[in-house]
């Protein structure tokens, strides 16, 4: 096995290109577990701690994205967003303190999460609720490929990087309005979850964005379920009144948020069990997201 | 490979190192510092638990590579040769913190790091902070109790100080 410890990230891109089964580690949080119960021995270990624009993040106006925009390094630590970027990504930030342990959190990031791209990620829910148009940053010696966050999970822990590519940066809109992040596990801390939902609310452009973790081959997003909704808010004027939902939406939302799924039976639940659950996460959340955005409404009034 | 870095305050070098390797294997089979325990191998545990540039992270889990030019600080590296036990080191005796012993190294490195950013954390600053480190003796009371005790006591020696 090779150990590629390149300095720069044009040294990064030259080592990926060069060899392109190299595997990336930054936190180690996955790659390692791999490597010590020798699941997986790869051909070279491309570290990248040395880059320190990965574990940066700034935030600007990008072509393609409305608004203020989040450009968050690959390997930014989770404990770092949750302590910086809480108000600017508040649903990333909830999902980031659900990761592992605070020993974890100090290693793991975003970036990890997205090249492992395994159904249980924590961060994948978040990212999907945060609109259509949060961008995965991918580069190569070839250029920079912006590819929409609905694009990038192609099958149970595959995603559409190409062999030379890296993961530089994800680019996330800043929250326009309240986000939560509801996880299934056996307890609060260390666990890989049974499954876990997303939710944002977007006022700007009256739309909810809606994120399933753990229930499907891939993450994914309830489209069904966010059209219902958005629809409902628009219909009967509730984002101007902030007035109740009502339970008979709120049912219909949990609903099509199970409909949405397609869960298995495996080491950590059942199917029947995930569908359960993420209809009381969808109606929880939902919930707790219009509370939020109903009270910022009369405390602007 | 050869990886060279800081290990409680002392330059130091490991040869032969295998490049899949962990931090946590090159520190106790090569460097001589056993202190953090080797449980899990997944980070389920945090028995391994050391500083890397002051973040407390799980050994098992840093690639032994990665650490090239930094700082690590290991259980072995908290006590002062001067003065004895760090304070969280001596709680931990005097509270009866301490049964099989195996997730203690860990548990005193994530407590002394949760009392340098916190002198004065709550049970659930506590209960949050040690949420990575399993231990199946104590049931955690006695644990919770040490915790307590070293922030006490920092915090009245630095009010004495003050």
């Amino acid at each position: 096995m090779e150990f590629l410890r390149p300095a720069t990230w044009d040294e990064a891109l030259a080592a990926k290109a060069e060899h392109p089964s190299a595997l990336p580690i930054s936190g180690g949080t996955d790659v390692m577990v791999e490597l010590n119960f020798d699941r997986h021995r790869p051909s070279a270990l491309l570290d990248l701690n040395r880059i320190s624009e990965l574990t940066a993040w700034e935030s600007g106006r990008f072509e393609g994205q409305e608004g203020e925009v989040i450009r968050l390094g690959a390997a930014v630590p989770y404990a770092r967003i949750t302590r910086e970027l809480s108000r600017e990504l508040p649903g990333l930030a909830l999902a980031g303190n659900t990761v592992g342990s605070p020993q974890i959190r100090n290693r793991g990031s975003v970036g990890g999460n997205l090249g492992g791209a395994s159904p249980a990620g924590d961060a994948h829910p978040a990212l999907l609720a945060a609109g259509r148009d949060v961008l995965v940053e991918a580069e190569s010696v070839r250029g920079t490929r912006l590819i929409p966050i609905d694009e990038f999970y192609v099958g149970v822990k595959r995603n559409s990087l190409e062999p030379d590519e890296l993961i530089r940066a994800v680019r996330i809109p800043v929250a326009d309005g309240p986000q939560q992040f509801s996880k299934i596990g056996t307890r609060n801390a260390m666990v890989i979850a049974v499954c876990a939902f997303g939710i944002a609310l977007h006022p700007k452009n009256g739309t909810v964005g809606t994120g399933i973790g753990s229930a499907a081959p891939t993450p994914r997003r309830a489209v069904e379920a966010e059209e219902f909704i958005a629809g409902e808010l628009a219909e009967r004027g509730l984002w101007e009144s902030g007035a109740l939902i009502g339970p008979a939406a709120i049912q219909r939302f949990g609903e099509l948020v199970t409909a949405a799924a397609s869960p298995i039976d495996d080491v950590r639940g059942t199917a029947a069990y995930r569908r359960h659950a993420l209809a009381v996460m969808a109606r929880r959340t939902l919930t707790w997201t219009w509370n939020e955005y109903t009270q910022s409404l009369r405390s602007a009034a | 490979m050869r990886v060279t870095f800081t290990a409680n305050g002392r330059e130091v070098e490991a040869d032969d190192v295998w490049e899949g390797e962990s931090l946590l294997f090159m520190l106790r089979e090569r460097l001589g510092l056993p202190g953090s325990k080797n449980a899990c191998e997944q980070g389920e545990c945090g028995s391994c638990t050391v500083y890397l540039d002051g973040a407390p992270v799980c050994s098992c889990l840093v690639a032994a590579g990665q650490v090239q030019d930094r700082e690590v600080r290991t259980v072995e590296g908290l006590a002062d040769p001067e003065t004895g036990l760090d304070d969280v080191q001596q709680a931990f005796v005097d509270a009866g913190a301490v049964q099989c012993g195996f997730c203690t190294p860990g548990l005193l490195v994530q407590s002394h790091d949760l009392l340098e950013r916190n002198p004065q954390p709550s049970d659930n600053d506590i209960r949050e902070a040690l949420s990575g480190n399993l231990c199946r003796c104590t049931g955690y009371e006695k644990i919770m109790d040490a915790v307590r005790l070293a922030s006490a006591r920092k915090c009245s020696s630095s009010e004495v100080s003050q």
